[in-house]
């Protein structure tokens, strides 16, 4: 006779085998995820409520806390141009960075054979050396005397007649340092695509351009949504770029924060234009992931 | 002409590789350069002066060194951190799974200014003083996310057969990790960790806020860029450069190895 369990008492302890086990997932957790809570979400909130402060009527120069809406529509209208600017500059990168990316990432996934990981470390080698001397190193290769320069005013293709401090230098920069950032997630999903769905455009007379419309370009579609964040987002919040390579005309957002947070420490200005910053680019990302249909970015 | 068009991707990715490269190669170049003028703009003349004397502008080593120690010690939480988020999420079943992927995407999806000032905003709404503590704080909670998304790759791309064997001979749950699973995602780890120490030397924005008078060597290039660059931040830039190339390329060498001896056998 077969021995009689009680069916309930299995289940409890079923159930207390899986307690135990989502108790140690939170011990694993908690630490992390209190950092991230304490210093990334808790932050935002004091960011949130800076953004309201007034100035203090018995002392000039420090702020109080306030619900003053007003530092928004104030700080918007006094630097609109360079928060439009941001976003132009930012968007003309990510457009560029995708150009010379895809051909890039497509020939890592697809022909590059025994060179794949090497040519994935060439990419990715860049940002171990310095972002500002990088950047600054453009300033000797886009200079007025240099030969780019020379080379494109012979063609008359400068209206300025100059590269170095235009908004030209400042999107150029842009793009070159967060092109990384559109190689990986662009080869991360060319890589995962079945290459006899394209065998099998081109033996179906699909002509190469069909092929790729209709084929290759849809499939990587998670990986161009991927690179086209990864590369907007920190062009947009950008200051670098703009300090070093552009003219005051070509001043970003970024560069607005940062001056008046550390140097003018109009505290209330500059954390309202970043968090609107922040609540821009949110609502951009989170549209964008919707319309894409790309929920695992994780 | 079919040539062409067969070699013309290869041809078009290798321009791309040289134009990321092109810029490294003008900050090592330079390192080389006696300047004419204290802006190392244009090339003047071949010297080794910055190599033979590192240190020798006031300042430069110490920022070096300030980098390199706030570095290690956010690495070494955030990847003790980072780890133990990638194994509960890969690991096991909880509530709130999907509230946990955002916290961890949220960071790597705002613009580094505005997490370097809200947590200026913080700090000073806390009269927390500003200094080497406020950057290591900063610096582990952006680098956290990094570390989670390259540990979990390696647990997802894990067999789990191996962890099963290791159970069916009896080893005790503590034995298994101790001598299977560790092992296996050490490598995750350890590049996670390389590229968190990366991104906390490099990282300038996040820093700039959060440094009061603290100068990290980003800092250091950010104040020199004013009033000219010694050649002496691209040497030691260069020697970073160099150093993190050959530990890639030197465990990509030995992973390569370890391939070929095994399809062999």
């Amino acid at each position: 006779m077969a021995p009689v369990v009680p069916v309930a008492s299995v289940t409890t302890k079923v159930a207390q085998a899986s307690k135990q086990r989502s108790r140690i997932a939170y011990l694993l957790l908690i630490p992390g995820l209190g950092w991230l809570a304490i210093f990334f979400v808790i932050p935002l909130v004091t960011l949130f409520m800076t953004s309201l402060q007034a100035e203090s009527a018995s002392k000039p120069g420090t702020y109080v806390p306030g619900i003053q809406f007003s530092n928004y529509t104030d700080a918007l209208a006094e630097y609109w141009p360079q928060f439009v600017r941001s976003f132009v500059y930012a968007g003309l990168a990510t457009a560029f960075a995708l150009v010379i990316a895809y051909p890039l990432a497509y020939f890592i996934a697809f022909k590059a054979g025994n060179w794949r990981s090497l040519m994935l470390v060439l990419v990715v080698a860049p940002a171990f050396a310095s972002f500002l001397l990088r950047t600054y190193a453009w300033k000797t290769i886009l200079a007025d005397d240099g030969p780019v320069t020379s080379g494109l005013n012979a063609l008359h293709l400068l209206p300025d007649g100059r590269i170095l401090n235009t908004g030209i230098a400042v999107v150029a920069g842009l793009t070159y340092n967060f092109l990384p950032f559109m190689v990986l997630p662009l080869y991360a999903s060319l890589d995962k695509i079945d290459y006899r769905l394209i065998e099998a455009g081109n033996d179906l007379y699909g002509s190469p351009q069909q092929v790729f419309r209709k084929v290759t370009w849809p499939l990587s579609m998670p990986g161009v949504v991927a690179g086209t964040l990864l590369t907007f987002i920190p062009a947009a919040g950008d200051f670098i770029n703009a300090e070093l390579l552009g003219s005051t005309k070509d001043k970003m957002i970024g560069n607005v924060i940062q001056t008046n947070f550390i140097e003018f420490r109009d505290y209330p200005t500059a954390s309202a234009l970043s968090f609107a910053l922040m609540a821009v680019i949110l609502v951009m990302v989170l549209s964008y992931i919707r319309r894409s249909g790309t929920e695992d970015l994780v | 002409m079919r040539w062409i068009r067969q070699h013309l991707i290869g041809a078009i990715a290798i321009v791309v590789l040289l134009y990321l490269f092109l810029p490294i190669a003008v900050v090592i170049a330079f390192s080389f350069n006696n300047p004419e003028s204290k802006f190392n703009l244009s090339w003047n003349e071949f010297s080794l002066d910055a190599w033979t004397q590192i240190c020798g502008v006031p300042g430069v080593c110490s920022a070096f060194v300030t980098s390199v120690e706030i570095g290690l010690i956010s690495t070494l939480f955030a990847t003790i951190l980072g780890t133990m988020i990638a194994f509960a999420l890969v690991r096991y079943r909880f509530k709130g799974r999907s509230s946990t992927n955002l916290l961890i995407f949220m960071p790597m999806a705002t613009p580094e200014i505005v997490m370097g000032s809200s947590l200026l905003a913080l700090f000073l709404n806390l009269s927390f003083p500003l200094g080497p503590v406020t950057v290591m704080i900063a610096h582990i909670m952006f680098i956290i996310s990094f570390v989670v998304v390259a540990v979990k790759a390696r647990l997802q791309g894990m067999d789990p057969r191996l962890e099963e064997a290791a159970r069916d001979l009896y080893a005790s749950p503590s034995a298994t990790f101790r001598y299977v699973t560790f092992p296996l995602v050490l490598p995750g780890i350890l590049g996670a960790a390389l590229l968190g120490f990366s991104l906390s030397f490099d990282d300038f924005i996040i820093s700039f806020f959060n440094a009061g008078t603290l100068v990290t060597f980003p800092i250091y290039i950010w104040g020199a860029a004013q009033r000219g660059i010694p050649p002496q931040v691209n040497a030691l830039a260069s020697l970073v450069f160099i150093a993190a190339l050959v530990i890639v390329l030197s465990a990509q060498f030995v992973a390569w190895r370890k391939r070929k001896s095994l399809s062999v056998r």
